[in-house]
C-alpha cells in the first residue's frame, strides 16, 4: 500500500475491481487511476461494462472485489466532491416539478436532512442554468423539454453540486448539434478550473476531439492513458474485437472530422461507428 | 333520507364519520401522490389485502375488538405483505405484477379462513371484524377516530418534514445515493406511510377497495397541475371529499355500504378530472387538436393563394372559392376559413366570392427570415407562475 | 368420504385446473394484475345478469359476466392510452369503480333476490353438491361440475389449438405480429378467456380468490420449469393440489373452503420458491457457494495476467499482498490460492505467484465469455 500514496493523489482511483451481476461477471479486475483536471472518455461495445463501472465508481453498486479511491478516500467520505450526470432516460420526465426545481436538486446533499433550499440555493440554480443557456426555461415543466434541453438541465444539476470530479453517463446521446457544442464547451471550462471529468461515450469519432484520455474496456480494461498514447487501431481492435470494421474507421479517426455530429439514436441501437456491429 | 343541516352540526354520530372520512382522505390522497408518481399504485392494493388476516390473527391473539389493537395487527400484516412481494420480485424470476397478485389473494384467502374460523369459535362473538371487508363509516367511535388522527400525523408530519427528500427518491434514486441520501431507510419510510395511510382507512372503506384512496384522488390531482406541491394539497382534497362526501350519503342512507360509495365519488373526481383539466383534459386535447388542424387548413389555402398570386403576378387577381377546393374541402368550409383569414388581415374579398391574399398574407406565407415559431410558448398558467409556494423558503 | 365431499373436491379441482391454464399467460404476459381487475369487475356483470335472469347458471348471465370483463380490459387500455394515467393506475381506477356498483346493487337490492355479497365475493362451494343437473328424471350431478367441465374443456382446446401462436406472442410479440398473428386478437382472446374462466370460477370460489387460482399455481410451475408446455401442465396439476389440500383444510378447521384454497395455493408457491431445483432459494444459495469459490480462483486468474507483464506491479503478484490487492478476507484469500494450486491454475515461487498455461488459458477464456 505504501507507495501508492506517494505518487500525486489520483482524482479516481479504481483498483482490481470485480463487479458481478448475480453471478454473471460485468467488469472482471479492472485498474484506473484518473490524474486531477482531466476529461476523460470511457469507450467500448454495448455490455462491456461502461455504466457498471460508472455506478461502481459512484457507490451504487458494490463490487465482488477491489475498490474505488475518490482522492485517496472511499467514495462515502468523498460525496461533496463526486457529482453524478445519469442518462437521460432513466428518470420520468413527466413528473410534476419545474426545471429550475430540479436543478435544485443538487444541493440536496449538502443540505443535510430535513431543511429546505432557499434563496441562496436558489441563486446557485439560477447561475447554473445561466451555464448551460436554460435560464429563461426554469419554470418550465420538465416534459415540455427536448431532449438536448433535458441533458441540459441535467448538467446544470451537476454544476450546482459544485463538485471536483463529474462522472457522467452518455452526456452526448441523443442531443441536438447545438446542445453538443455547449457540452463541449462546458466541459473545456471544467478542465479549465481543473475538474476531473468522466464520461461515458458512444462516438468514436469524436473521442480525440472532446477528451484528452480515453479508457477501452470491454469487461476488463484493454487500455487507458492520452488519447494520442492509446487511442490507435490496434487497441480498438482488442476492444471490438474482429467485428470491428477496421480500415474504414482508422482514416476517420485520424481525420477527426469535427464536423459530422450523429446523434445517437438509441444506446443499444448501431448507428455508433464500430460499435454498430454487435 | 333526511339530510338536513343542523342535524349534521349536532349529530355525534355524523361528526365522528364526516372527521373519519376526512382524516381517511387526508392521507391516503398525500401519499397516494408517491405511490402513483413511483408506478406502484397496485402496491396499497396488495398491501390493503393482506391487511385482513393481521387484523384477523390480531383479534384471535389478544380477543379484544379494540381498533387501536386490531389495526396494529394490519400495519404488521401489511409491512409484511410488502415486504414479500419485494422479496418475490428480489429472489426470483416472478414479475411484479404477478407477485402483487399472488400477495394480494393468498393473503386475503388466508384472511377468510380465520375470519370463517373466529365466526365458528363457540366463545367468540365476531361481530365487528367484517366491517373491514367493504367498511362502515357509522360504526365509527371517536377512539376509533383519536387513532386514525395518530396515524394521519404521522404521515403528514413525515411528508413535510422529508419534502425534498421525497420528491428526490421519486424522481431520481439514484442521483439521491449519489448525494449521500439514505435511500434504503427512506424507502422504508414511505413504505410505512402508504401502510398507515391504508389502515387508517380500513374501517371506513374496507380492505376490498381501499386500494382506490390511494390511487384516485392523486391521479385526479395529477391531471390539474404539474407542480408536486400543488399536486399533493389537491390529492388531498379530492379525498377529503370523496371520503367526506361518501361516507355521509352511506351512513344516512340504509343498506348503502361505505367503502363502495367513497370509491364510487372518488371515481367520478377522477372522471372529470380526466375529461375536463385544463392542458391535459382530454376535452382540452381534443379542442385543441381541433383548433390546430384549423390553423393548419388556413395555412395551406394561404398557400394555394400565394401561389395563385404569384402565378398571376399580382396581388389584385381575385380568385373563386371554387379553384380552392382541391384538398377534399366542402365548399362551406373553405368559404369559412376565407372568412377567418380575412379577418386576420391575411385575405381579402375582392367581390363576391373573389378572393385574393394580401400583403400580410404573403409576408406570412413566404418570410423573408425564418418564420414565427407559434407553436412555443404562451399559455401554461401554471408555469409562470413565481416558484416558492411549492417550494417553501426556508 | 361421503358423495357430496367427492363431488366438492371433483368441483374445485376441475375449476382450478381450469383458471391455471389462462393463468400461465397472465403470469408470462406480466398482465397477472388484469386478472385481478377482470375477476373484481365482473361482479357487476353478474349482478347485472342475475337481475335480469334471476338464475346464477344461466348461459345469459355467463355471457354478460365474461364481457364486462372484457370491458374491464378495454377500458384499462383506453385509459392507458390517453397517456394520462400509468398502466398500474388505470387498473387501479378501473376496477373499484365497476366493483363498487356491484357491492352496492347487491346491498341495495339484497332483500328482494337471493344473492349476497358474501356468496359473491367468497363462493360457496359448501352448498355446490345441493344444486343438480335432473335430466328427464334422472339427477347426472351438480352444475358446478359440469359448469366448471366446459370451461376446462373449453380452455384446454384453446391452448392446444392456439399453442403455436400464444407461444410465439407471448415470447416475441414483435415476430408474432410480424407473422401475422394480430397482437390484439391474442390479448383480447387471452382476456375473454380470462374472463369466461372467472365466471366460472366466482360461483366456486368467489370474485376475489379466483384470483389466487389464476396466478399462484402458474407463479410456481414458472419457478420449476423452462418448457411452456410443462409450465402449462404443471400450473393446472398444482392448482388441483391447491384445490385438494385446501378442501381438507377447511374440513380439518371448519373454515372457508375457499379461503383455504388460496392459502394452500400460497404455501405451494411458498414450497416452489424455497426448494425449486433450480430457481429455489435453497439451490440458489447452494450454488452461490460453490460459485464463489470458483469465481475467485478465476478472478486470481485475471489478476495474475492483467499484472504478469507489468513492471511495478511485483506487490500485486505476491502472496502475502494479494488480500490486501483485491480487498479480500485473509483466509479467504489463502484457501483460493491453495484450490487454485491444486487444480494447477498457478504456481508459487519464492512467495510470487504465478500462472500456468492452464491457469492463463483459463483466465483468457473468462475474459472472452
Amino acid at each position: 500500500m505504501g507507495d501508492r500514496q506517494n505518487r500525486t493523489v489520483s482524482a479516481v482511483e479504481v483498483q482490481d475491481l470485480t463487479v458481478a451481476y448475480r453471478e454473471q461477471p460485468a467488469l472482471w479486475d479492472v485498474d484506473l487511476s484518473v490524474p486531477p483536471g482531466v476529461l476523460l472518455a470511457i469507450v467500448g461495445p454495448n455490455g462491456a461494462g461502461k455504466t457498471t463501472l460508472l455506478k461502481a465508481i459512484l457507490g451504487l453498486l458494490r463490487p465482488v472485489a477491489g475498490q474505488v479511491l475518490i482522492f485517496g478516500q472511499p467514495v462515502e467520505q468523498q460525496r461533496r466532491r463526486i457529482s453524478y450526470v445519469p442518462q437521460r432516460g432513466s428518470v420520468d420526465w413527466d413528473f410534476p416539478t419545474s426545471v429550475l426545481d430540479v436543478v435544485m436538486m443538487g444541493t440536496y446533499g449538502e443540505l443535510g436532512w430535513i431543511r429546505r433550499p432557499g434563496r441562496r440555493e436558489r441563486e446557485r440554480a439560477l447561475a447554473a442554468l445561466d451555464q448551460v443557456g436554460m435560464r429563461e426555461l426554469s419554470d418550465r415543466q420538465i416534459s415540455q423539454l427536448s431532449g438536448g434541453q433535458q441533458q441540459r438541465v441535467f448538467l446544470a444539476r451537476a454544476l450546482v453540486q459544485d463538485a471536483d470530479i463529474y462522472l457522467m453517463d452518455e452526456p452526448f446521446q441523443g442531443v441536438d448539434a447545438l446542445t453538443e457544442r455547449a457540452i463541449v464547451t462546458l466541459l473545456q471550462e471544467l478542465r479549465a478550473q481543473g475538474k476531473t471529468v468522466i464520461a461515458v461515450h458512444h462516438d468514436l469519432q469524436t473521442v480525440p476531439e472532446y477528451f484528452d484520455w480515453v479508457m477501452l474496456l470491454n469487461v476488463r480494461r484493454i487500455a487507458c492513458g492520452p488519447v494520442s498514447e492509446v487511442f490507435n487501431e490496434q487497441n480498438l481492435r482488442l476492444t471490438y474485437g474482429g467485428r470491428f470494421a477496421m480500415a474504414a474507421f482508422a482514416r476517420e479517426v485520424e481525420e477527426a472530422a469535427p464536423a459530422i455530429v450523429t446523434p445517437d439514436r438509441s444506446r443499444s441501437g448501431g448507428g455508433n461507428h464500430g460499435a454498430g456491429a454487435a | 333520507m333526511a339530510l338536513a343541516l343542523p342535524d349534521l352540526a349536532l349529530d355525534y354520530t355524523l361528526r365522528t364519520v364526516a372527521l373519519g372520512a376526512m382524516l381517511l382522505g387526508l392521507s391516503s390522497g398525500v401519499v397516494g401522490t408517491y405511490a402513483v408518481l413511483r408506478r406502484e399504485s397496485l402496491l396499497g392494493d396488495a398491501m390493503s389485502h393482506a391487511a385482513l388476516p393481521g387484523i384477523a390473527l390480531a383479534f384471535l391473539l389478544t380477543r379484544s375488538k379494540e381498533t387501536a389493537v386490531l389495526l396494529a395487527g394490519a400495519v404488521a400484516a401489511g409491512w409484511l405483505g410488502s415486504l414479500l412481494v419485494n422479496a418475490i420480485t428480489r429472489t426470483t424470476r416472478v414479475k411484479l405484477d404477478s407477485a402483487l397478485g399472488l400477495i394480494l389473494s393468498v393473503f386475503f384467502g388466508f384472511g377468510l379462513v380465520l375470519l370463517t374460523f373466529i365466526q365458528k369459535q363457540p366463545d367468540a362473538s365476531q361481530a365487528g371484524l367484517d366491517r373491514f371487508l367493504f367498511g362502515q363509516a357509522a360504526s365509527l367511535l371517536r377512539r376509533d377516530v383519536i387513532v386514525m388522527g395518530a396515524g394521519v400525523v404521522a404521515v403528514l408530519l413525515a411528508v413535510l418534514l422529508l419534502w425534498k427528500e421525497f420528491k428526490l427518491l421519486v424522481f431520481d434514486p439514484d442521483f439521491a445515493r449519489v448525494l449521500g441520501l439514505r435511500v434504503r431507510l427512506l424507502e422504508v419510510i414511505l413504505t410505512s406511510m402508504i401502510v398507515l395511510a391504508i389502515v387508517v382507512g380500513l374501517q371506513t372503506v374496507g380492505v376490498v377497495l381501499m386500494s382506490a384512496m390511494v390511487v384516485a384522488p392523486a391521479a385526479a390531482a395529477r391531471q390539474w397541475t404539474d407542480r408536486l406541491g400543488l399536486m399533493v394539497l389537491l390529492s388531498a382534497l379530492f379525498g377529503v371529499v370523496a371520503g367526506m362526501t361518501g361516507a355521509l350519503v352511506s351512513s344516512l342512507t340504509p343498506r348503502l355500504p361505505t367503502g363502495p360509495t367513497i370509491v364510487l365519488v372518488v371515481s367520478g373526481l377522477v372522471l372529470v378530472s380526466l375529461l375536463f383539466a385544463p392542458n391535459r383534459g382530454l376535452v382540452w386535447n381534443w379542442a385543441r387538436e381541433r383548433a390546430r388542424r384549423g390553423q393548419v387548413r388556413a395555412e395551406g389555402m394561404l398557400r394555394q393563394l400565394a401561389a395563385l398570386a404569384e402565378h398571376h403576378g399580382s396581388l389584385e387577381h381575385g380568385h373563386p372559392s371554387a379553384v380552392l377546393r382541391a384538398s377534399g374541402w366542402s365548399a362551406d368550409q373553405v368559404v369559412q376559413v376565407l372568412h377567418d383569414l380575412e379577418s386576420a388581415g391575411y385575405v381579402r374579398q375582392v367581390s363576391a366570392d373573389r378572393w385574393a391574399i394580401t400583403a400580410t398574407g404573403m409576408a406570412r406565407v413566404r418570410p423573408a427570415t425564418e418564420g414565427d415559431d407559434l407553436s412555443d410558448g404562451a399559455g401554461h398558467p401554471a408555469a409562470s407562475r413565481p416558484e416558492g409556494t411549492g417550494e417553501g423558503q426556508s | 368420504m361421503t358423495a357430496p365431499q367427492i363431488e366438492i373436491q371433483l368441483i374445485a379441482a376441475i375449476v382450478a385446473a381450469a383458471c391455471a391454464l389462462p393463468g400461465a399467460f397472465l403470469v408470462l404476459r406480466r398482465m397477472a394484475l388484469i386478472s385481478d381487475a377482470i375477476s373484481h369487475a365482473m361482479l357487476l356483470g353478474i349482478v347485472v345478469g342475475f337481475f335480469l335472469t334471476e338464475d346464477l347458471n344461466s348461459p345469459l348471465l355467463i355471457l354478460g359476466a365474461t364481457l364486462t370483463g372484457l370491458l374491464t380490459a378495454l377500458l384499462v387500455e383506453l385509459l392507458n392510452r390517453t397517456g394520462l394515467v400509468r398502466e398500474d393506475a388505470a387498473i387501479g381506477l378501473v376496477f373499484p369503480a365497476l366493483f363498487s356498483i356491484g357491492v352496492i346493487l347487491i346491498s341495495r337490492y339484497a332483500g328482494s333476490v337471493h344473492l349476497d355479497t358474501d356468496v359473491v365475493l367468497l363462493g360457496e362451494l359448501a352448498f355446490a353438491p345441493f344444486d343438480r343437473v335432473v335430466v328427464a328424471g334422472w339427477d347426472i350431478g351438480p352444475k358446478g361440475l359440469y359448469a366448471g367441465g366446459i370451461i376446462l374443456l373449453i380452455n384446454a382446446a384453446l391452448v392446444a389449438l392456439f399453442y403455436k401462436e400464444l407461444k410465439l406472442a407471448t415470447f416475441d410479440p414483435g415476430l408474432a405480429a410480424a407473422l401475422g398473428f394480430s397482437p390484439a386478437v391474442i390479448h383480447y382472446g387471452l382476456m375473454g378467456v380470462t374472463s369466461l374462466t372467472a365466471v366460472g370460477a366466482f360461483d366456486s370460489v368467489g370474485a376475489i380468490l379466483t384470483v389466487a387460482l389464476f396466478i399462484a399455481p402458474a407463479a410456481a410451475a414458472y419457478l420449476l420449469t423452462d418448457d411452456l408446455a410443462r409450465m402449462l401442465l404443471l400450473s393446472a396439476g398444482l392448482g388441483v393440489a391447491a384445490a385438494l389440500s385446501g378442501y381438507w383444510l377447511a374440513f380439518l378447521l371448519d373454515a372457508s373452503i375457499a379461503g383455504s384454497m388460496a392459502t394452500m395455493a400460497g404455501v405451494i408457491f411458498g414450497l416452489a420458491w424455497c426448494f425449486a431445483p433450480e430457481r429455489g432459494l435453497l439451490a440458489g444459495q447452494r450454488r452461490r457457494v460453490r460459485q464463489r469459490w470458483e469465481f475467485a480462483q478465476r478472478m486470481l486468474a485475471i489478476h495474475l495476467l492483467n499484472h504478469e507483464r507489468q513492471p511495478g506491479a511485483e506487490p500485486e503478484l505476491q502472496v502475502e499482498h494479494l488480500w490486501q490487492e483485491l480487498r479480500w478476507d485473509r483466509e479467504f484469500a489463502t484457501r483460493v490460492v491453495s484450490l487454485a494450486e491444486g487444480r494447477g491454475l498457478v504456481t508459487r515461487q519464492n512467495g510470487r505467484l504465478e500462472l500456468t498455461d492452464r491457469g492463463r488459458l483459463l483466465a483468457q477464456e473468462s475474459l472472452l465469455a
